[in-house]
């Protein structure tokens, strides 16, 4: 079980890393959004692979909490996106 | 038997959103970009959060999981459309293989308003016309 466990959050590592070469890369202000949005779900996969290896329900609360926080930053970047007007990135 | 269970409901989960990051990095413009995270990004949490909720087994934990489940598939949706509303307001270049755009043509980008194609000129409210750009 161990084994798994690690296996599968150096998986999630990797897919941070690759999210994080979009959010670098990523030609626009909504490609970036759109990785910082996924950058947290993975983040609350991985809270939650940390609270089964830890056998700590409490984890469970900062992956809400990280959820709600991800909608909420991605409803805030749109508006301010939106309000910006046309613009070319 | 329930810790066989946990164990494929992480690797799948693990294998879905690894496969939403490499959707992220790999595909070609911002819509088809949010179709990865949404929906594979979503589909891999839910099932770490299954996974979560069998392997603590207790009311508490089973409800908090499921709650987690619950939040992510009501707000994943939601967010997307609202980024993707605003990146098609600020002109973000589609892909260059997409076949079809049929809000461009009926779309102010100056006005955000939409036309039918049906207006007569002199009403009051029509508005102007887009240079062919």
């Amino acid at each position: 079980m161990p084994i798994i466990i690690l296996f599968c959050l150096t998986l999630l590592t990797l897919a941070l890393g690759l999210v994080f070469l979009r959010l670098f890369r990523g030609p626009g202000l909504p490609d970036r959004v759109v990785a910082l949005e996924l950058f947290a779900t993975i983040t609350v996969g991985i809270i939650g692979l940390l609270a089964i290896a830890t056998d700590i329900a409490l984890l469970l609360d900062a992956a809400i909490v990280m959820a709600l926080m991800s909608f909420m930053a991605t409803i805030g970047f749109a508006r301010f996106v939106e309000r910006g007007g046309p613009r070319d990135d | 038997m329930i810790e066989w269970l946990v164990i494929g409901l992480i690797l799948a989960g693990t294998t879905f959103m690894l496969v939403a990051a490499i959707g992220v990095v790999r595909l070609p413009d911002l819509l088809t970009r949010m179709h990865a995270t949404t929906k594979a990004a979503t589909l891999g949490v839910s099932l770490i959060m299954l996974a979560v909720a069998l392997h603590f087994g207790e009311v508490a934990v089973v409800a908090r999981a499921l709650g987690v489940v619950l939040f992510l598939m009501m707000t994943a949706p939601v967010a997307a459309h609202v980024i993707g509303r605003a990146g098609y307001f600020v002109g973000t270049r589609l892909w260059s293989g997409t076949v079809k755009d049929e809000l461009r043509p009926h779309y102010h980008p100056l006005t955000h308003r939409l036309d039918s194609g049906l207006e007569r000129s002199d009403e009051p409210s029509a508005p102007v016309p887009r240079d062919p750009s």
